[in-house]
């Protein structure tokens, strides 16, 4: 194995199991606050203790996301110092101020809201919990900032054999990042919503705290409601933005190897055989690809033959197709997702908006389960987007291969590689774990376990 | 002064306020298995620290992500090359991390004696590690024409290196004693203060030993002659004086001067280096520079205007925060950790 492909798999594995917690940090960050919100504004101690409750599952994901975060921010320098070198100039701008103008405030804001509630007026601590909010949301921005320049660089000159940035205002300006830091947000409030209505509906097929829970149900399904269909919408645009910007992801995402008639079918499953460049079955819906790509019904779609020899033309010899197999379903798993997600959502706010939720067991068994929907959403899109990227680091800049750190050898990343890999599996076990235990707490019980002992034992002094 | 200055600057204040805050964090989690015999005096101890660890450790973060910004090239060879040394402290961080989290939310002796131990070494490995990168920029590590490192991670094991990282850790451990001395009351702060006493001593031969090293193993000699500048002198001077002020009770001001120790310390290594971020032990030509590591005049002047805007709101803030907890932790307080 070599570097290259262990540090590639190392940042895969790095980033996916990161964006396992981060979305539901942001998403639930922000149910906390109303809540909070609603407690400070009417004084209704429900709204308290589902604060708190839905805090401390909060404050365990939390934990988790932070640190595999600070791998992520090294991991650039560690495994891919080329990649460092080639784009500091500009890619390293928004991670400095992502650290200094979010990092500080969620982690600052966050300690005072968990040792706070005693200490602090209700108004003061409930802005505590917004500024936590406020900074989840920044971080998505200022790391989607240079996410966004990985997939469509703006604001660079090419100088003394690297990027420099030229226009700080282009970067924070670009296209796709107004199109991908929505996107991503919403798929993260979605996630928050997601986990709080199946939550809820456990808590209610057992009759458990019902007003506490029937509350959060209501608040989280008109949550994912709006959020669901505007992440798609966002999904959408983006797509349509991709016809621009990176055809080939466009191309690979649709396994449509030559370009299409003047009437693009959208494709819905195939048989993809990328050694001969042909899907040997598919399944096709006539027009959807022309309404997907340019909202009309018809467009031609550009196909991954036609582009690789264009860009063979313009970047020199090489292969510019990237994993098709993984591009085209990622992304029609990413879609199938996200339209359960969207009708659970619907219903579920019918349902809870005639207060009917106590007679719909099967429907709050199937809301525990469509927690998974959006974190698989999450990462689909992630993979999508960044292998659809390939063999581009930096679209049309720096490919991936020349990135990689050129003294870590292979041994030195597989050591790093099944070190952490190993710490992820076990911080998944004892996270789980954690999560399930709290989350089957009644919030009326006031924290039992935390508490007494404290209380009842003095120490000799 | 120029904006490469300025930002050489911005992230040895950073590095500063890093082993200034996350320092006696540290020393707080080496202390725990130590200090704290009974379960509900380990989370005194926990929770001494608890609302301001993770914010403390925004300012690695920061440093990172300011060398990143700023000198890329240093980011990409510090990162690439002290490769493993880096993964052992990113396992620590990620170890602490959770554990303050987890640690008192499951009751059982088992579970939380484990998280201890996960707090123990979490706080142990990175000042010792910090100590280790240290030396060894100081004293030149083998960087090739092309600005990577060319070493392995035993290159970066020497006896200077080593003195440097017991060192750090015993700074810590004396800062963060002296931390719970004003932060907890009783027959803990009465342990903290014995262990600040133990430790002071060792601490300070230590810190002189490195010093003298430093001579005979770095530059400094080359470039300052006998007389090593006020600065170092000063930090010597606060060390000694922590006995003292331990000794007659002056808690916080023993607490303040290990602090001064620190920021002192940490300058007069940045000092040493200065212009140069990584020294090539191969070529002297092939060290990195705060000009030749640099990013672009534009990417700097952004930078700076983002920087100098935000800090005093981030140094508010946190100063606020320190303000809202600034009372002992007590047995009968609702303890969070």
């Amino acid at each position: 194995m070599s570097n290259l492909f262990l540090a590639r798999l190392q940042f895969g594995v790095t980033t996916v199991y990161h964006f396992f917690f981060v979305p539901l940090t942001i998403g639930l960050v922000l149910l906390i606050a109303v809540m909070e919100t609603v407690y400070v504004m009417r004084g209704n101690d429900a709204y308290k203790k589902m604060a708190k409750f839905w805090g401390k599952l909060f404050l365990i994901n939390f934990a988790v996301g932070v640190v595999t975060g600070i791998i992520q921010e090294f991991q650039f320098g560690m495994n891919w110092s080329s990649y460092s070198r080639f784009v500091g100039d500009v890619f390293g701008a928004p991670l400095a101020v992502e650290a200094l103008v979010a990092f500080f405030l969620e982690s600052t804001f966050l300690g005072i809201w968990l040792f706070g509630w005693e200490k602090l007026s209700p108004r003061v601590h409930l802005l505590t919990i917004w500024l936590v909010a406020i900074g989840t949301t920044l971080s998505a921005f200022w790391i989607l900032t240079a996410n966004a320049f990985m997939q469509e660089p703006v604001g660079y000159t090419l100088r003394h054999g690297h990027a420099e940035m030229s226009n700080f205002f282009a970067l924070i300006a670009n296209p796709q990042l107004w199109l991908e830091f929505p996107h991503v947000w919403l798929g993260a409030l979605s996630t928050g919503a997601f986990f709080v209505t199946g939550v809820s509906a456990y808590h209610l097929l057992r009759r458990n705290s019902t007003e506490i829970f029937k509350r959060s149900f209501h608040l989280g399904i008109s949550l994912a409601v709006v959020s669901s269909i505007l992440v798609a919408v966002l999904g959408h645009e983006q797509a349509q933005h991709l016809m621009t910007v990176q055809p080939m992801k466009m191309a690979a995402s649709e396994a449509l190897w030559n370009t299409s008639p003047e009437h693009a079918p959208w494709t819905v499953m195939a048989d993809i055989n990328p050694a001969q460049h042909r899907n040997s079955f598919s399944i096709k819906i006539p027009y959807a690809l022309s309404v997907l790509a340019y909202n009309h019904l018809s467009g031609k779609v550009e196909g991954i033959n036609q582009l690789q020899a264009q860009y063979e033309k313009q970047y020199g010899s090489g292969n510019y197709i990237p994993p098709v197999r993984t591009t085209f379903w990622s992304f029609r798993i990413m879609v199938l997702a996200g339209v359960l997600m969207i009708l659970l959502a619907l219903y579920g706010f019918y349902v809870s908006w005639k207060d009917r939720l106590l007679n719909r067991k099967w429907f709050l068994k199937s809301l525990i389960w469509a927690v998974s929907l959006p974190l698989i959403a999450n990462i689909m899109g992630w993979i999508m987007t960044e292998m659809g990227r390939q063999p581009w680091a930096v679209y049309g800049l720096l490919r991936t291969q020349t990135g990689v750190s050129p003294t870590v050898s292979a041994a030195s990343v597989l050591t790093t590689f099944i070190g952490f890999s190993a710490v992820y599996g076990v911080l998944a076990v004892v996270d789980a774990f954690l999560l399930i235990k709290f989350l089957k707490q009644h919030p009326d019980a006031e924290q039992h376990v935390l508490s007494t002992e404290s209380m009842v034992t003095k120490p000799n002094l | 002064m120029n904006l490469n200055i300025l930002w050489f600057a911005l992230i040895v204040v950073l590095f500063m306020g890093f082993f200034f805050l996350e320092g006696f964090d540290f020393g707080v989690g080496m202390l725990l298995p130590f200090l704290g015999r009974k379960d509900v005096e380990r989370r005194i101890v926990i929770n001494s620290i608890g609302p301001f660890w993770d914010a403390n450790e925004v300012w690695l973060l920061t440093a990172g992500g300011a060398m990143f910004a700023a000198f890329p090239n240093w980011y990409a060879t510090l990162f690439s090359g002290f490769y493993l040394a880096l993964f052992l402290m990113l396992l620590a961080l990620i170890g602490r991390g959770v554990a303050f989290e987890f640690r008192s939310k499951v009751d059982n002796s088992t579970w939380r004696r484990t998280w201890d131990w996960v707090i123990f070494f979490g706080s142990l490995l990175p000042p010792l590690l910090w100590g280790v990168a240290l030396a060894n920029i100081m004293r030149g590590v083998p960087i090739d024409a092309r600005m990577n490192y060319v070493g392995g991670f035993w290159n970066l094991i020497n006896v200077y290196s080593v003195v440097a990282g017991v060192a750090t850790v015993l700074l810590f451990v004396l800062h963060g004693a002296l931390f719970l001395t004003i932060k907890t009351e009783g027959v803990l702060r009465e342990r903290a203060r014995a262990a600040a006493l133990r430790i002071g001593g060792l601490t300070t031969v230590l810190l002189f030993v490195f010093l003298v090293l430093s001579y005979l193993w770095t530059d400094m000699f080359t470039k300052k002659g006998i007389d090593p500048g006020p600065v170092p002198v000063a930090a010597g001077i606060a060390l000694i004086s922590v006995r003292f002020l331990t000794r007659s009770r002056h808690l916080g001001w023993a607490f303040g001067m290990t602090g001064v120790t620190i920021i002192l310390s940490t300058l007069t290594v940045f000092l040493g280096l200065f212009p140069r971020v990584m020294i090539s032990s191969l070529n002297p030509n092939w060290s990195l520079t705060i000009y030749n590591a640099a990013s672009n005049h534009y990417s700097l002047q952004v930078m700076t205007i983002i920087a100098l805007t935000v800090i005093p709101f981030v140094l508010a803030y946190q100063l606020w925060n320190y303000w809202v907890f600034r009372q002992r932790v007590k047995p009968a307080d609702h303890l969070d950790y």
